[in-house]
């Protein structure tokens, strides 16, 4: 957000009186949010990208500090408000290993299909908006009518269509409605079908073909010293999935395929995140069918609210609950680094805890922000229509770039 | 899990690839180490931190660069931790590298030119934090305006801001 980012962008070495510099954004509507991005062009060619980014910048780290531990669920939703249930995951995880908690099975498996199924969301809207910004306006009304479904879905388990604040440090708020499950069933086993339609519409489509492949390649070296992650290093040929390869909650008891592509351009992501689509119904799939019964709190009274009947007949039980609520639960000190593999690439969330309730310094390793530092390798020295289409490839998140 | 107590001895987790790699270097270069909740972290000594990690990334299999944070201990001296994640694709593990930096004057140096990506990382450090990266190609701030002053993830800016 600089005022002289204009003229440092004219100044460069291309030579004033050859090239002129384009403002996109933060309006624009292919960016995807507020994003603003400063082209430097020759003719049609772009000789510089300078991406200007801040206007959604919030401060949720430092509001963080000032919350009890349970109290930042919900702001976790708010970065990355396609994907809430990978931030809850990665935020309640993190937590959970600085106290040394053990979740109940059943828990960890209900996180493990609410973390696909929002994956699934996150890539539809994805896939919805990044087709449209490239001219196929079809495919956005298939995607959305999934991803209504899928919001129906979430609300009728956390209370709210996107921002859920479903998990909580040690477990779930709460059992899921009777009818939830077969629902869900419902919806997992009609999928497959559905990405059949999309994949109609698009991949054997010559329009779509032609505006995405061999479009804003990037190598695997240049992915991996620019810190990109995610759906963008596989379709570089990276073969690297953080649900496979260093399992977080329960991760290990699921078998997927972790699709990869050697040709790094838009195409190749798109051909990735398709495939992720149907993997992760695999997940879903064999999440609902080997669900197991049981608690879905882990065995900590001073740190997971009670019952609500326990609540009614134990004095202890209403103490704990009292105390929970209005001072929070104390962490032992340390820091730990807790990374996941979000729909976008690895979220990190660092925290460091000092021993009391509110945590002293979180941080969150944002995978739009650090995936947004590849666009000027993709894109400089190319044809300025390909910037919307290597945007959309990208799949940023402002929220989760500002944070 | 009950949680293990942290293990400060160095001499108990040379084997570990990052510190063996960084002790055969220069036994001064590492001032400190921790394993704890399974992460290993190690403290570096802030000169030699660039050639650390140049060495983590080509002889350790170190590549990628996930994460640059600091963490701000004031009024306690000294007062930043500037906080490096290192993750390793092809061996699947992770260490953690810690520079601590006077709250007077704190600089280090930048790792841009060893991974490019740390542009966007260290800029963000420079603006919460007010840290400079000696050598970073375009150190402005990024998140908040270009005329803020003062830098919020410090300890001593109020969370409400200033009024």
């Amino acid at each position: 957000m600089s005022s002289n980012l204009m003229q440092h962008v004219a100044t460069l070495e291309a030579g004033e009186d050859r090239t002129m510099v384009l403002n996109m954004g933060p309006q624009h509507p292919s960016t995807h949010g507020v994003l603003r991005l400063l082209l430097e062009i020759d003719g049609e060619t772009i000789v510089k990208i300078v991406p200007d980014i801040g206007f959604l910048h919030t401060g949720i780290e430092k509001t963080y500090e000032a919350k009890f531990y349970q109290q930042c669920v919900p702001l976790a939703d708010r970065m990355d408000y396609l994907a809430p249930f990978s931030n809850e995951l990665g935020f309640c995880l993190a937590v959970e290993k600085l106290l040394g908690l053990d979740i109940p099975k059943r828990a960890t498996w209900m996180r493990v299909l609410l973390t696909e199924l929002t994956r699934i969301n996150s890539h539809l809207v994805w896939l919805g908006t990044h087709a449209m910004d490239i001219g196929a306006m079809t495919v956005f009304l298939y995607c959305f009518r999934e991803r209504e479904e899928l919001l129906k879905i979430f609300e009728a388990i956390g209370g709210q269509r996107m921002f859920t604040s479903y998990f909580r440090v040690g477990g779930l708020a709460m059992e899921a409605p009777l009818d939830w499950f077969a629902r869900t069933k419902k919806f997992v086993d009609t999928f497959p079908e559905k990405i059949d339609e999309y994949e109609g519409l698009l991949t054997g489509n010559p329009i779509w073909q032609q505006r995405t492949k061999g479009v804003a390649q990037i190598s695997a070296e240049d992915v991996i010293r620019l810190g990109g992650s995610g759906p963008i290093l596989r379709a570089s040929g990276v073969d690297f999935d953080l649900r496979r390869d260093m399992p977080y909650c329960g991760y290990e008891n699921f078998q997927f395929k972790v699709p990869t592509h050697k040709d790094g351009d838009v195409w190749a992501r798109y051909v990735v995140r398709v495939a992720e689509l149907r993997e992760s119904q695999k997940i879903c799939k064999q999440a609902l069918e080997g669900m197991p019964e049981g608690t879905i709190r882990a065995d900590a009274p001073k740190i997971v609210l009670p019952d609500r009947e326990k609540m009614k007949t134990q004095m202890e039980a209403l103490i704990y609950h009292f105390k929970i609520v209005t001072e929070g639960f104390t962490v032992p000190p340390g820091d730990v680094y807790q990374a996941i593999e979000s729909p976008r690439g690895e979220i990190g969330f660092y925290i460091v805890s000092n021993g009391t309730a509110n945590p002293y310094r979180v941080h969150v390793r944002a995978p739009s922000f650090a995936n947004l530092a590849l666009l000027p390798a993709m894109c400089e020295g190319k044809l300025i229509a390909d910037v919307v289409a290597a945007i959309g490839s990208i799949d940023i998140v402002l929220g989760d770039v500002d944070r | 899990m009950a949680l293990e107590p942290a293990i400060t001895d160095i001499e108990k987790l040379k084997d570990h690839p990052a510190l063996a790699t960084l002790l055969s270097w220069r036994t001064d270069s590492v001032e400190g180490a921790k394993w704890d909740r399974n992460e290993l972290a190690i403290i570096v000594q802030r000169e030699s931190l660039r050639e650390a990690c140049a060495l983590l990334r080509d002889n350790a299999k170190f590549d990628f660069l996930a994460d640059i944070t600091c963490v701000d201990w004031y009024p306690s001296e000294p007062r930043f931790e500037v906080v490096y994640n290192l993750l390793s694709i092809s061996n699947k593990e992770r260490v953690r590298l810690k520079v601590k930096l006077d709250g007077s004057d704190p600089n280090i140096e930048s790792l841009t030119s060893l991974w490019p990506g740390a542009n966007y990382f260290e800029r963000e450090v420079f603006d919460l934090f007010g840290i400079r990266f000696n050598g970073h190609p375009n150190l402005r701030r990024i998140l908040m305006p270009d005329d803020w002053e003062g830098h919020p993830l410090r300890k001593d800016y109020p969370v409400e801001g200033y009024r």
